[in-house]
């Protein structure tokens, strides 16, 4: 029983930090229609400049100082990169989001270096642990659950409450229409690159040190986040987390049920090939939205 | 099925995403064509990736001795010209670097790579171009069997593999699990310590692998948890090598856990912190050089070399960059002894190498024996306080 319960919150763990990477996929997929292969850069954008923060500020203030600034960050690059794009093809800008994510990685392996660092954790230390039915678990992961729930439920209220976020959800369902009615389309896009960078970025400072964060971490993140974006169904926010949290449980049952841990990701990518297959618009789609997004 | 096509597409372009990365090289020493033509030496390491922790002090080491050596007017009246391949601990990228140094470069010799994986690469490419490798990488599958032209300086696995079982004898240990990362040096460790625990009378009682990007392994250490095992060996040299000591801390499995000797660089122990504290692994004396006893055979060339590199560089030595110390030594000891660059004169020559004092141990190459050191150039080593420590039992 108590394994079980390891397990559970192992997958749970994992599965947390993807859909930290699926949230802000799918927030730029919903109002741009572009797929930012850069997102996993965020996190460890948002993971190293905390950690360089840290060493003059208390933890809070440098986990906030690297959201604020990563959130700019995200700004500036649609400003750069897209704003002034004549006319693009989504294939066009998400393979800018390619260039970027390599160029961001680059910078980051000069600004920094190439050396493994990490938060120190914002409970108790490396071995503190909570036992939860016989199962220990680092009070970290609970951070981490706790701020993806946070997030989650922000960015609900956020999107379904206020005017900007309901004009936000209009550039998804349909732009044009999004347009007549008055909504700046560019700025909205803007605003959903510096959301997600900031989400991108806080998620990444709660896995820090779990993790660890290193210039070069964001592309796995990417991969894993973008399955589990998939598999809640893409341009959805809450079904996306449900992903993650499903991708990350089905790799540790995986090595439960016997499967070699170094063939996870294998797991995660079986069950994202079964789902294009058998609905492509996701497990928790129910169409509209993707029939929205085809049109663009 | 559009869709379809689209993921597809975005999926194909992810994984370009991943595997595209920089191409690396620096130079260190005379450029070409200046009167009295360098001596061009070629080296390959993991500079930036996950075995950065190898590469980057080795990267430097090789750089600081070769400045020094031109510095001090450089072998047989010629200076030496280093040319570092930054790997990212690929295998591909490594072949790849090697056949340039090989081809274009015209190297004489080529130290390094950082890791088993890529070595075992590169082990035929060197001896069919007849190119001495001196590698920097630890698996026994490097040496054994015998490459006319491939040596290596850290001490082999099965060393490391014995050190630890016998450590583990006189605590009465009997059963343990043992994790392991997917790299080659990963593999060959893991099949080193199940060749030899039987024959030691120990029992394996689980032996899982992980990925060697993983970021969390409470879910193996659950399964080694379950079979309620008397000890836990990792075997790995990425990053992981920490998480192992923290989740293992987190989960409740308070067991000693022993490493490989790839836990030598303190950043390790930085990075999991209090959970580092007891860590055993067996590792050469360049960690406790200050614990060793006066006129110790090693003592001196530990200190000269530690003081240097943390003068020149800020940070702390680690066994990586004592690696990379042994290897450039031993292949320019070998040129100023043939007198020349020609390959096959330097290849003698290291094979003829004996008594030379290296970070790793006294170096005794032979035909038969391409890394030239015994069972006592290991010592156990523990961390505590933070600190790497002669393990006193």
């Amino acid at each position: 029983m108590s394994q079980i319960v390891q397990f559970f919150f192992s997958g749970l763990t994992l599965g947390s930090i993807y859909a930290v990477v699926a949230l802000g996929f799918n927030l730029i997929y919903s109002t741009t229609g572009i797929l930012n292969f850069a997102q996993g850069e965020f996190l460890m954008l948002g993971g190293m400049t905390a950690v360089t923060l840290a060493r003059f500020t208390p933890i809070p203030v440098a986990v906030v100082g690297a959201v604020v600034i990563v959130t700019l960050c995200g700004g500036v690059l649609e400003i750069l990169f897209f704003r002034r794009l004549r006319r693009p093809t989504v294939l066009q800008m998400i393979i800018i989001t390619i260039g970027l994510s390599i160029v961001i990685r680059e910078v980051a392996l000069h600004v920094w270096d190439e050396k493994v660092r990490s938060l120190s954790y914002f409970t108790g230390n490396e071995c503190s642990s909570v036992r939860v039915l016989g199962a220990g678990i680092s009070p970290q992961v609970f951070w981490v659950l706790g701020t993806v729930a946070l997030v989650v439920l922000l960015l609900h209220l956020f999107l379904h409450r206020s005017l900007v976020g309901r004009a936000m959800r209009a550039c998804a369902s349909n732009p044009e229409a999004a347009m007549l009615a008055g909504i700046n389309t560019g700025r909205m896009r803007t605003l959903a690159f510096m959301l997600s960078a900031g989400i991108g970025a806080l998620g990444g400072c709660v896995i820090s040190p779990i993790t660890m964060t290193q210039y070069d971490s964001g592309a796995g993140l990417a991969i894993k986040g973008f399955a589990a974006a998939m598999l809640g169904g893409l341009g959805r926010p809450m079904p996306g987390v449900l992903g993650g949290l499903l991708v990350g449980l089905a790799e540790a049952f995986s090595v439960y049920f016997g499967m070699p841990a170094a063939y996870k990701d294998a797991t995660a990518f079986g069950i994202l090939v079964a789902v294009l297959f058998v609905r492509p618009q996701g497990l928790f789609s129910s169409g509209e939205l993707q029939a929205g997004a085809q049109e663009r | 099925m559009k869709t379809l096509a689209k993921c597809a597409l975005v999926l194909g372009l992810a994984a370009a995403m991943v595997s595209c990365r920089k191409k690396t090289s620096e130079v260190t020493g005379p450029p070409v064509g200046q009167p009295g033509k360098p001596i061009v030496i070629g080296a390959l390491f993991a500079v930036t990736g996950p075995a950065s922790f190898l590469g980057a002090p080795e990267k430097k080491t090789a750089e600081m001795i070769v400045d020094q050596i031109n510095a001090a007017g450089g072998v047989n009246g010629r200076l030496i010209q280093l040319i570092v391949k930054d790997t990212g601990g690929s295998p591909e990228k490594c072949i790849s670097f090697t056949r340039q140094l090989i081809d274009e470069n015209k190297v004489c010799a080529i130290i390094g790579p950082s890791t088993s994986g890529e070595t075992m690469g590169i082990k035929n490419i060197c001896e069919t171009a007849k190119v001495p490798l001196v590698s920097c990488a630890a698996a026994e599958v490097i040496v054994n069997p015998v490459a006319k032209y491939v040596f290596k300086t850290p001490q082999k696995d099965s060393q490391a593999a014995t050190w630890i079982f016998r450590t583990m004898k006189t605590m009465g240990i009997k059963k343990i699990g043992i994790v392991s990362g997917n790299t080659g040096f990963g593999k060959a460790g893991k099949n080193q310590l199940e060749k030899l625990a039987p024959e030691m009378g120990i029992e394996v009682l689980a032996s899982e692998v992980y990925d060697k990007r993983a970021t969390d392994l409470t879910d193996v250490l659950a399964k080694l948890k379950a079979k309620n095992v008397q000890a836990v060996v990792n075997w790995s040299i990425v990053p992981a090598q920490s998480i192992v000591a923290k989740n293992m801390k987190q989960i409740g499995l308070n067991v000693p856990l022993f490493q490989s000797h790839g836990f030598g660089n303190i950043k390790y122990v930085e990075q999991a912190g209090e959970a580092a504290e007891g860590t055993l692994f067996p590792g050469g004396r360049l960690l406790v050089v200050g614990s060793l006893p006066n006129g110790h055979p090693q003592k001196a060339v530990l200190e000269a070399y530690k003081t240097e590199y943390e003068d020149r560089y800020h940070e702390a030595v680690s066994t990586f960059g004592g690696h990379a110390y042994d290897a450039i030594n031993i292949v320019v000891n070998a040129i100023r002894k043939a007198g020349s660059d020609d390959r096959d004169k330097i290849r003698d020559a290291i094979e003829n190498t004996k008594g030379f004092v290296g970070t790793g141990g006294v170096f005794n190459f032979s035909p038969e024996d391409h890394n030239g050191l015994t069972l006592d150039a290991f010592e156990m080593l523990t961390v505590k306080n933070g600190k790497f420590e002669l393990y006193r039992p």
